[in-house]
């Protein structure tokens, strides 16, 4: 078995039950995990557990359920700030993902600051979440965007990046993790330059918080957001890291139950941090379920998850570069376990198919990268993007599938 | 079964399509595009009168929607528009319904795709966009 030091896959993969199954008459082998990752029976069962003996609404009721229900979900969010290091537990607000949580900054923070003729500065290679609230924010407030251009092989070209930085740069924009080419990006060199130009810094970390330590004070991120269900917990949920100040002086996302301090029909007061942001009943089986991802990746310890993942990353992309036909698309001097590639010939729609019916489950397309498919030249790619539970000899049956599709199109 | 799917006519013509490339004037055009994958198409016919002269296709794609943009306009030829029409009913409803498929001549390699739905799109891209140029004439069809 594939074990870098004092890591066990074989134990582990015993933890994640959907993993144990055939797809078309073949061992699964899940390599799409940078669109989401699978669950831990510790968080499927912390879930069910939570449902079946504490649930009620939180922050309410003086009932015994409701003060256990608030306590799990409050203790949640102290878990997420260690987990990010940040330095209050009221810099963590709840969202439904990683796209709420930049839609929220846009919406609140951007509204207010944003003025026309300023600019906002992300990277070519944005997922769309990480364009479009921008895009619309740039429409209703005159404010323009501007894109740093990354080289061939994926990384961010730091001159260019710093040249559209000016005066008038109210925001940076930018992943940790580029969930195509798998670059991980210099966020601390980033943040610095941001701030120098007077900028706030956004990091979208929807790839980056699963796989590798994340120290937001280390950063000196302003924000930096991430999902739940592709670090092992449930799907609707995610977090939306903020610091205080910026927090506190920024207008609410949603008016609802929970944010406000008084309402009366002349005037309401909204509540403190970080309830201000959460109006509603939220996600509070997904906030628990979360809760139980980060005590997993936690127990596993993110530097060995990360030290393993690279291991596995180096034997994949070695494997692949032996194959003729094949070529990696990114290449960056620092990267996470993300592999797109194209096979010469032959569609990734058919590429994927084919490796579907060997049980290999990867994704294919344009990975909500559209524009950065265009700057490789490209229509879509097929992408292996791996986590801890995945094994040498799931990246042989990769190189086996592919080698069936040549086989096919020759 | 992949084979099913992958039928010799069907990777054939995904490597070489035949009627590929532009034409010159033609009388009625239209724009495919799959949202999903990126795929385009763009369809070109030349009309006699009610009948189709010649179709050409141009674009990218994978193998299932190149082949069957590259069948469909050698199928086409020589069809008035109402049994363009009628083709284009039997074949989706070879690949979206349980009836047995009319008669469609070599276009039956397609009935694997059914078994395969999110494939479907790929193999009915260039059947939307041709109905797009029968009727809405120079208009962008998208398959959502």
């Amino acid at each position: 078995m594939t074990t870098a030091a004092g890591f066990d896959v074989a134990a582990i993969r015993k933890d994640f039950p959907i993993l144990h199954q055939t797809v078309h008459g073949h061992p699964l082998v899940y390599l799409d995990n940078a669109a989401s990752s699978q669950k831990p029976k510790q968080v499927i069962d912390a879930i069910s557990r939570f449902y079946s003996s504490d649930y009620s609404n939180i922050h309410r009721g003086v009932h015994q359920l409701s003060e256990r229900s608030t306590r799990h979900y409050e203790e949640t969010r102290i878990k997420l700030q260690r987990f990010l290091n940040a330095s209050d537990a009221r810099e963590i607000i709840f969202v439904r993902g990683t796209t709420e949580a930049i839609n929220l900054v846009a919406q609140t923070w951007g509204r207010t600051n944003l003025k026309p003729g300023d600019n906002i500065v992300i990277t070519e290679l944005e997922h769309h979440s990480n364009i479009v609230p921008w895009q619309m924010l740039c429409e209703s407030t005159g404010a323009k965007l501007e894109v740093a251009p990354i080289d061939d092989t994926g990384e961010l070209r730091m001159a260019e990046f710093e040249r559209r930085l000016n005066a008038r740069t109210k925001l940076v924009a930018v992943a940790h993790i580029s969930n195509v080419l798998g670059t991980v990006l210099p966020i601390k060199e980033i943040a610095e330059l941001a701030h120098s130009a007077s900028a706030r810094l956004l990091v979208d970390g929807a790839q980056a918080a699963p796989h590798m330590p994340v120290d937001v004070r280390h950063l000196d991120c302003d924000f930096y957001a991430f999902s739940s269900h592709k670090i092992f917990g449930p799907t609707g949920i995610g977090v939306l890291y903020g610091k205080a100040a910026l927090l506190d002086a920024m207008p609410p996302y949603q008016g609802g139950g929970d944010m406000i301090q008084s309402v009366t029909f002349d005037k309401t007061t909204y509540n403190t941090l970080p309830y201000k942001f959460e109006a509603g009943t939220p996600d509070i089986a997904g906030v628990i379920g979360l809760g139980a991802a980060i005590d997993y990746v936690n127990e596993l310890g993110i530097n060995t998850i990360a030290s393993y993942e690279s291991e596995l990353l180096t034997y994949a992309s070695r494997a692949l570069e032996q194959e003729p036909c094949i070529r990696i698309i990114g290449t960056a001097k620092h990267k996470a376990a993300v592999i797109s590639f194209v096979v010469d010939g032959v569609h990734p729609h058919d590429v994927g198919t084919i490796l579907d019916h060997q049980g290999i489950a990867v994704r294919t397309g344009h990975h909500c990268a559209q524009p950065l498919m265009e700057r490789f030249g490209v229509p879509a790619t097929t992408r292996a993007s791996l986590a801890f539970y995945n094994t040498r000899e799931e990246i042989d049956a990769l190189i086996a599938g592919l080698r069936t599709v040549k086989e096919l199109f020759a | 079964m992949i084979d099913d799917l992958y039928q010799e006519v069907i990777l054939d013509h995904g490597k070489r399509p035949r009627n590929f490339g532009p034409m010159e004037n033609p009388t009625l055009h239209a724009e495919g595009f799959n949202p999903l994958c990126g795929d385009r198409l763009t369809l070109e016919l030349k009309l006699d009168g009610n009948i189709v002269k010649d179709a050409r296709f141009k674009g990218a794609g994978c193998a299932i929607s190149v082949a069957s943009a590259s069948l469909m306009t050698e199928t086409l030829k020589g069809k008035t528009r109402e049994e363009a029409e009628k083709l284009f009913e039997k074949f989706h409803q070879m690949l979206t319904t349980d009836a047995a498929p009319g008669d469609l001549g070599k276009l039956t390699v397609f009935s694997g795709v059914k078994e395969f739905p999110a494939r479907v799109k790929c193999a009915t891209l260039a059947w939307h966009t041709l109905r797009a140029a029968l009727h809405n004439a120079n208009e962008k069809v998208s398959t959502e």
